[in-house]
């Protein structure tokens, strides 16, 4: 019997660790699971990491990754989540020529309609950011590149997730011992 | 370093002014190291000149190479129960340690490795003997760290002791850089408590244990599989209380041999690919089946999807990420082996299972007729590697710590060997290091000089770390090393035999005279080739009081069974 395979969110508070990184991609690569995206960054706890790793897995093997997380002895605790049980974002940039902006109406309308911010304008080129789901993401850059885009860039995803992670309490519980 | 502290008063002692590589040997005492393992280079000299200042204090062992030092420290770990500690030095002398190292990390071994490094500054420009030891060693180790300050080491080293210890053990690491050797620190050695991102021990939940004593109580044909996690855990008292009180029959893997003596009533055997033919067979025909501190390696389960399917599981662990990782369970309980298992045995009705006992007897009765009595009496010319056992068991009276090596021998050790005392069988079980025996029963004659420790070794394996006769010489570790030499590879032979149409590729040995090489390093050594000179060679060896070798010429093309094939059902055991 086959399970789904299924677009999980991995979250994992970690302490400020150096390799780090390295332990926790390590568990996926024996694993042979690809990395969809990832991102760290600092939690809401100060000196407290987060890690939000997205794969495409079956649960039973999410539980499992999980577990074979938290067993790395910094990590503090780690997640995973359905994209329904999060709400979650990625955000990108592109670098077009500067003539087009103003020889290309359909390219302010564009802008206008997806509610993409414009970062900088010079002669040469303008920047473009725009965060939101992955098919808002590609369907910008679709329309852009009609136009020719000089430079794309995306991030990684990003997710807050609906119920609690309560690792403060966690922490503070240690404290108390 | 974010550890916990021991209270103030234990630690209130005053500050000194020292070099780092004096607070490492400092820190190591601390922790109460008596002995450890290694080989000097380059970047680690400094501490091995504090070594040679604190030698009334604490004893460094130098092994022939640093694989050897890895596996003595393991063997010193698991007859001891306490931190095996190796030390080496930058790039080589690192690298080498982690073949033991990872045999430490799949077989839960407690060991604290402490590798030099090169200046801080060199870091990542390729310097002599530099290597990436903290990266190479991430996978394999359960926690390791780089340390580039003096005033770091004590923190380090502290925290190192508390990982490898606490809950699940393994192998730590701390690389410590040159200059952080031989900067000053003001040195004050706290150890650690706890860590607040590391949860070692889980508590057992009440409830947990009662739903596995209401299977337990309920069931018809009950089956325990016990592993290491009984010895790790010092819950050998507790798992034989279990055992007698609910009349349970009860297995074992082959790191969980000896926690219950051989010659038990309910001590029904091995598990696994050569265990005995009643365990594997009727683990297809419990009802509940209890797993103890073992992780359903798959050369215990067979073929998965035909592993005790018609039974409920319960798994007793410490590890959470062992639940469900390999058989799903109906009954977790999660916590430390001495604590959980005396809360079942207050939760289990009393009780026995005479006629569900008497199916693995008679099962036995056949494995013995088919497999046993051939091995251990054999009629036939060539000497059986059983058959050595059984003197080695005479004259022992099953009190010796065997410690083997990987292959035929190693599975004839652990089927035939009796065991009276936890902590008897120290063989390297997960990883499968050829060339741990050797090393592995310095250590543990070392840790444990008032016992006997013979180390039962193939011919392959021994010249993989054969140079360690060296170390035993210096040492004058009385250890006793048994060769059963059948001119082969004997288990890779086997497969190919059975599996491969006997095309012994590369199997075949033509080995030098082991008697010589043993006298080259002035060991007593004997070879015995014919049945009516061994019992009397066996007694001359056991009746040493120094380190003996000997060499025993065994039938060449002999096979181990009982045998599961690999990819088989545990009820697929093969007796022929």
């Amino acid at each position: 019997m086959k399970e789904d395979i299924k677009s999980f969110t991995i979250s994992v508070y970690t302490e400020n660790n150096i390799g780090l990184l390295n332990r926790i991609s390590a568990i996926f690569q024996r694993r042979h699971i690809n990395i969809e995206s990832l991102t760290t960054s600092q939690s809401e706890i100060d000196g407290v990491n987060r890690f939000v790793i997205v794969v495409n897995i079956c649960e039973d093997n999410a539980s499992k990754i999980v577990k074979q997380i938290e067993k790395q002895v910094e990590t503090i605790r780690a997640y995973y989540h359905t994209e329904e049980e999060t709400i979650f974002t990625e955000s990108c940039m592109f670098k077009i020529k500067s003539d087009l902006l103003f020889n290309e109406p359909q390219i302010q309308n564009i802008i206008k309609e997806s509610n993409t911010t414009i970062v900088t304008v010079n002669k040469e080129f303008f920047v473009l950011e725009k965060s939101g789901r992955r098919n808002e993401i590609e369907s910008l850059r679709r329309d852009l590149n009609v136009f020719g885009i000089m430079q794309f860039v995306r991030s990684g995803r990003i997710a807050i997730t609906k119920d609690q992670m309560k690792i403060t309490e966690l922490l503070s519980a240690f404290d108390n011992q | 370093m974010k550890t916990q502290t021991a209270n103030k008063k234990e630690v209130a002692v005053k500050k000194q002014r020292i070099s780092g590589s004096e607070a490492v040997v400092r820190s190591l005492i601390a922790e109460g190291v008596d002995i450890l393992y290694g080989y000097p280079g380059g970047a680690i000299m400094p501490v091995y000149d504090e070594l040679y200042k604190f030698q009334d204090k604490i004893h460094h062992v130098l092994t022939r190479h640093e694989q050897g030092a890895a596996h003595a420290a393991q063997g010193y770990a698991r007859i001891s129960g306490k931190v095996g500690v190796a030390m080496a030095t930058s790039g080589p002398g690192a690298t080498n340690l982690i073949t033991g190292i990872a045999d430490a990390q799949i077989d839960s071994t407690p060991l604290v490795c402490i590798t030099g490094q090169v200046f801080s500054h060199l870091l990542g420009s390729d310097a002599f003997q530099e290597t990436d030891i903290v990266g190479i060693s991430t996978p394999v180790t359960k926690w390791n760290c780089q340390v580039t300050k003096a005033e770091d080491i004590p923190g380090a080293i502290a925290k190192a002791f508390y990982i490898a210890k606490s809950g699940r053990p393994g192998p730590v690491l701390v690389d410590i850089t040159k200059d952080a050797q031989v900067a000053d620190l003001d040195f004050e050695y706290k150890k650690c408590t706890g860590i607040r991102s590391y949860n070692p021990v889980p508590k057992t939940s009440q409830e947990s244990v009662n739903a596995a004593a209401e299977l337990i109580n309920n069931a018809k044909k009950p089956m325990i599989v016990w592993g290491q996690g009984v010895i790790l855990g010092k819950a050998e008292v507790e798992l034989k209380a279990v055992i007698e009180k609910a009349g349970i029959p009860a297995a074992w893997t082959i790191l969980g041999a000896s926690a219950i003596p051989t010659s038990h009533p309910l001590n029904i055997g091995m598990v696994g690919m050569h265990g005995n033919y009643a365990p594997n067979k009727l683990t297809n025909e419990c009802d509940v089946l209890i797993a103890i501190g073992m992780r359903f390696d798959d050369r215990v389960t067979g073929r998965l999807d035909a592993y005790a399917k018609q039974a409920k599981i319960i798994h007793f662990d410490i590890d959470p990420a062992e639940i469900d990782k390999n058989v799903k369970t109906d009954v977790a309980v999660l916590g430390d082996s001495k604590e959980s298992l005396a809360m079942l045995f207050d939760a289990l009705n009393k009780n026995s299972h005479d006629s569900w006992l008497q199916e693995f007897k008679d099962l036995y009765a056949i494995e013995f007729e088919q497999v046993i009595n051939g091995d251990l009496n054999p009629t036939k010319e060539g000497l059986t590697m059983g058959e050595v056992l059984k003197q080695i068991n005479i004259e022992s009276e099953g009190k010796a710590a065997i410690v083997s090596d990987v292959g035929q021998h190693q599975m004839i050790a652990c089927r035939y060997a009796e065991f009276n005392q936890s902590k008897s069988n120290i063989t390297s079980g997960g990883l499968g290091t050829m060339g741990f025996g050797l090393p592995a029963a310095i250590g543990a004659k070392m840790a444990a000089p008032e016992r006997e420790v013979v180390a039962i070794i193939g011919d392959g394996g021994y010249q993989m770390n054969i140079q360690e006769l060296g170390t035993i010489f210096q040492q004058k570790a009385a250890v006793k090393i048994v060769v059963l030499n059948n001119e082969f590879l004997g288990m890779v032979r086997q497969w190919q035999q059975l599996f491969f149409d006997k095309r012994y590729a590369s199997t075949e040995m033509t080995n030098p005279n082991f008697v010589a090489i043993a006298e080259g390093y002035y060991i007593k050594a004997r070879k015995v080739t014919k049945r009516d000179e061994l019992a009397e060679a066996v007694k001359e060896m056991m009746a040493s009081k120094e380190s003996y070798f000997l060499e025993v010429r065994v039938e060449k093309e002999d096979n181990v069974f009982p045998m599961i094939p690999s990819g088989a059902s545990v009820s697929d055991v093969r007796l022929s």
